[in-house]
């Protein structure tokens, strides 16, 4: 592969803390080699502005191999940026040329206020999980793992939901803040398998419930979601969910 | 002086002895005993969450912005178990054995035993959880090999099975946190131990958010943070992965043992230039398919594909026939720097060496060729190979392509070792506790069961059986007599104290204002440490990296600048407690490092080899753990605890 340097403009959100109000500000990043990761492009940046006794940009990050689910940003208009599948920490600057300006937002969503700059709090992802993300089984309560076989189909099925990150690409994707992308994936997770099965209904019932009470819009099937997610979770989970829920809150007992 | 505790009687019946005789607390006790669990990821969820479970009060912490970010997350491979499911001649034993010689017999036997002992429980429990193993059609579990083993003991979830491990653990540990019986506060790090009559008793937090210092206390402390490997500045581990929990233990009066055993990965993705920030692993499951080689003519410019197959030298097949590609890691991260130091090192950097997949897509092809009956031309066989690969590996090999802009199903990936797990870390007896009465140290932050090198899809594994199924037991032995102990209001003086000191620690930082950053340090201290310190190591130079050490850590107390306030989020205040850190311990893994004057596991000092090259042991002088109290500035005391060995006779350790 050929290298090399460019320079870029950088547009970047800058917001104190969840109280105060924010605005954009403009700074060069110069001489980034291509084979830097985004986030790479951020330290070389922030280290500039420590230097010149200016506040560093505060952003989420941690694993950067693109599975811990910490990184956030929305770039020229789209979560995680231009690549398809990917995660901000996995964008290399190989995505932009020479003169290039890019404008680096945090999440937008009222479920997910701004904490700092680029972070926000995406503690609503919990809240969601523990409503019924789960199967309820104590430590040591468990038969040989062979005892009860799953259906390969099923099981890839169940895999694929579960490859979720939980990083909220979804909802900053979506016109109206859903979050039914990433509830969707977490119940085709559990209810495909056999030992989800005994907690379906509640589980659907009370997840979609913490989900409007966390102020996530609604769904209106446009595919946002699934165009931007870096693990390429599957908007027919949604279809799926949705059919349980119908299924669930007709047949529920109280 | 160091007792660990180790039950008595034979060794497959330690563990269950213990558990049959081990005190018990009642859950009504349960209910008024509070336990506090430093770190979310595989041994700190699943603690928090079984702790729960029983009934004890439990608070958790990260310093991530929720429980499942944690960076067991990043586990690629796979966790093993003796669940013999091959019928490949797998048992509790081989599991041990395996582990004991992976680690170069410098493990106790009494610990993995019982982790392999435990290792069945986890796959089942996690299977229970939902956790997605990959499955062989007729829906039974499938599995594959590791290094240092010749069964195939591992389960896995395709290149994610640490993600699914530790989302099994987050789901069941907010189970809890809806119960009541977990508190969790994310956004949070440990900033000191409070100790009350020479017992754990509770810690300082700072909430990263606000900047505020938090008091909590706890009747135990239970530290699950991780390991050291970022002192290297580039590894495997998160940005965030940090020793300064375990470090102010240490500072606390804990003992920090083996902190030279670390773990040199051998598959990573070479570094690509200064600005990186971190490196990535490339599963060592892909050496169960993969070749890894070099050219046989030195400095060869030529592209990998327009070498010729006489001309490739498939260098671990060549020295190790007997495990070939499959060798523990530090013997393959030993021979890849052999073969770029000796000069036969390929891509730009000649810091590199061949995975080689070509082999394994036309096996594969021709196997699905015949599942299907088909007569399938050269282009078929090659795409049906290719498809099968990324079923097994896809995640890992677009990740390289992403990283590289290179295409691993069209050219050979290029590798090369990087920093990866510390083997050391805070001393525990066989209950999980550290020599400070009521603080325990979990998973990587302990020392105990991987000796001088960790096998593949180990772990996990170690991580799972602390949380779920040691502590639950080893716990209630230490809390049983402490069920009289109310909960000590945190205006104690203890308290304020440790408070303050973290105060004025945090004001110190912040009234340097000094001009070097503090990722200028960290990267600093990374290169001492990574040349005289990392794969290969003698005397004299780590006598230099000691003064190199001391000279850094001055020039970062007098000269870092830390921008920001204190009461407000300040990643760059955390980054820098977190480097203070880093510099103690760097010095402490030089004198330690200095100290063994044999080379085992991942320790090679390079006075001593055999004429091979291959680790030289000196069990005469080195059996071993080697703990350290630290006794003031730059000043730490050995303390030893002899390695006996009942079962196993240590030997030379050959994969030949």
């Amino acid at each position: 592969m050929e290298h090399k340097n460019i320079n870029v403009k950088l547009k970047v959100w800058r917001q104190k803390n969840s109280k105060e109000k924010g605005s954009f500000e403009t700074y060069n990043a110069n001489n980034i080699s291509q084979e830097m990761s985004f986030l790479e492009m951020f330290d070389v940046l922030n280290e500039q502005l420590i230097v010149e006794g200016k506040d560093p940009v505060a952003f989420d990050h941690d694993c950067r191999e693109g599975i811990c689910g910490m990184c956030s940003m929305y770039i020229n208009g789209r979560p995680h940026g231009p690549w398809q599948a990917n995660t901000t920490c996995q964008l290399h600057m190989r995505a932009f040329n020479d003169g290039d300006t890019i404008v680096v937002e945090p999440w937008r969503a009222n479920a997910f206020p701004v904490v700092k700059d680029l972070m926000v709090d995406r503690s609503a992802f919990d809240r969601i999980i523990q409503a019924g993300g789960y199967i309820s089984v104590n430590t040591g309560n468990a038969v040989d793992a062979n005892a009860l076989p799953v259906d390969k189909a099923k099981a890839d099925a169940a895999f694929a939901a579960a490859a979720c990150i939980g990083c909220g690409a979804c909802v900053a994707a979506c016109k109206n803040s859903s979050a039914m992308l990433f509830v969707s994936a977490k119940a085709a997770h559990l209810n495909q398998l056999p030992q989800g099965e005994p907690e379906k209904k509640t589980r659907v019932i009370n997840m979609v419930a913490q989900m409007d009470k966390e102020g996530f819009g609604a769904c209106t099937n446009t595919g946002a979601c699934e165009a931007v997610c870096p693990k390429e979770i599957s908007i027919t989970n949604i279809a799926r969910l949705n059919a349980d829920y119908a299924v669930a809150t007709l047949t529920a007992s109280k | 002086m160091l007792n660990s505790k180790i039950p008595a009687g034979p060794l497959e019946t330690k563990w269950k002895n213990y558990k049959s005789t081990c005190k018990l607390v009642n859950p009504a006790n349960k209910r008024s005993l509070e336990v506090i669990v430093i770190g979310t990821g595989l041994a700190g969820a699943s603690a928090a969450a079984s702790l729960g479970e029983l009934g004890y009060k439990v608070k958790a912490f990260c310093f991530q912005d929720s429980p499942r970010r944690a960076h067991s997350i990043a586990a690629q491979g796979g966790i093993n178990a003796a669940k013999n499911y091959q019928n490949d001649g797998d048992s509790v034993y081989r599991l041990f054995y395996d582990t004991i010689k992976g680690g170069d017999y410098r493990a106790r036997e009494g610990n993995v035993h019982r982790l392999a002992e435990v290792s069945t429980n986890i796959i089942d429990q996690c299977v229970a959880q939902g956790v997605p193993f990959a499955r062989e059609y007729g829906g039974l579990l499938s599995n594959r090999s590791f290094g240092g083993t010749q069964v195939q003991r591992t389960f896995y979830a395709a290149g994610q099975t640490g993600q699914q491990l530790l989302i099994g653990a987050y789901q069941a540990l907010e189970r809890q946190v809806a119960l009541g019986n977990v508190t969790m506060y994310a956004r949070h790090e440990m900033q000191d131990i409070v100790m009350i009559d020479g017992k754990a008793r509770g810690i300082i937090a700072r909430n990263l958010i606000t900047g505020e210092l938090e008091r909590h206390f706890g009747h135990a402390v239970l530290l699950c943070s991780g390991g050291y490997g970022n002192v290297f500045y580039l590894s495997t581990n998160a940005m965030g992965s940090n020793v300064t929990a375990a470090w102010k233990a240490h500072r606390k009066g804990a003992y920090f043992s083996n902190p030279c055993f670390t773990q040199i990965h051998p598959t990573c993705i070479p570094v690509s230039g200064d600005h990186q920030s971190k490196l990535t692993l490339m599963s060592e499951s892909l050496r169960n398919d993969g070749r890894i080689w070099v050219p046989k003519q030195k400095g060869d410019t030529r592209k990998p594909n327009e070498i010729p197959e006489e001309e490739r030298d498939y260098y671990l097949e060549r020295r190790y026939p007997a495990f070939g590609n499959l060798v523990p890691r530090d013997v393959a991260s030993r021979a890849a720097k052999e073969r770029c130091d000796a000069g036969y090192g390929v891509g730009t950097s000649k810091q590199a060496v061949y995975l080689d997949y070509a082999a394994a897509i036309q096996r594969y092809g021709k196997i699905e060729a015949g599942k299907r009956g088909i007569n399938a031309d050269a282009d078929t066989i090659t795409q049906m190979g290719k498809d099968v690969v990324k079923e097994k590996y896809g995640n890992l090999f677009d990740m390289y392509a992403k990283i590289t802009g290179e295409n691993p199903y069209e050219v050979p990936m290029r590798i090369y070792p990087a920093v990866h797990y510390t083997m050391g870390g805070l001393w525990v007896d066989y209950e999980l506790m550290t020599n400070i009465p009521g603080l325990y140290a979990l998973g990587e932050a302990n020392f105990s069961d991987h000796g001088a090198n960790r096998l593949g899809a180990s772990a996990l594994m170690q991580g799972l059986a602390d949380g779920y199924f040691v502590i639950p037991y080893t716990i209630g032995n230490y809390l049983a007599d402490e069920i009289r102990v109310k909960a000590i209001s945190t205006d104690h003086p203890a308290f304020a104290e440790a408070e303050s000191k973290v105060r004025d620690r945090i004001h110190m930082l912040m009234n340097i204002k000094g001009t070097k950053t503090v990722e200028s340090f960290h990267k600093r201290l990374g290169k001492i440490i990574w040349d005289k310190c990392g794969m290969a190591r003698n005397a004299e130079g780590l006598k230099q990296a000691i003064k190199e050490v001391q000279q850094l850590k001055q020039e970062f107390w007098s000269d870092v600048r830390i921008p920001g306030e204190i009461n407000e989020m300040n990643p760059e205040l955390d980054k820098a407690n977190r480097v203070a850190d880093f510099i103690e311990l760097g010095e402490l893994m030089c004198i330690d490092a200095l100290n063994r004057e044999e080379s085992c596991g991942g320790h090679f000092r390079e006075e001593h080899q055999t004429e091979e090259g291959e680790a030289l042991r000196h069990d005469d002088k080195f059996m071993y753990v080697a703990s350290w109290e630290m006794k003031g500035e730059h000043e730490w005391q050995l303390h030893k605890e002899e390695l006996n060995y009942e079962v196993v006779k240590p030997s030379q350790r050959s994969y030949k």
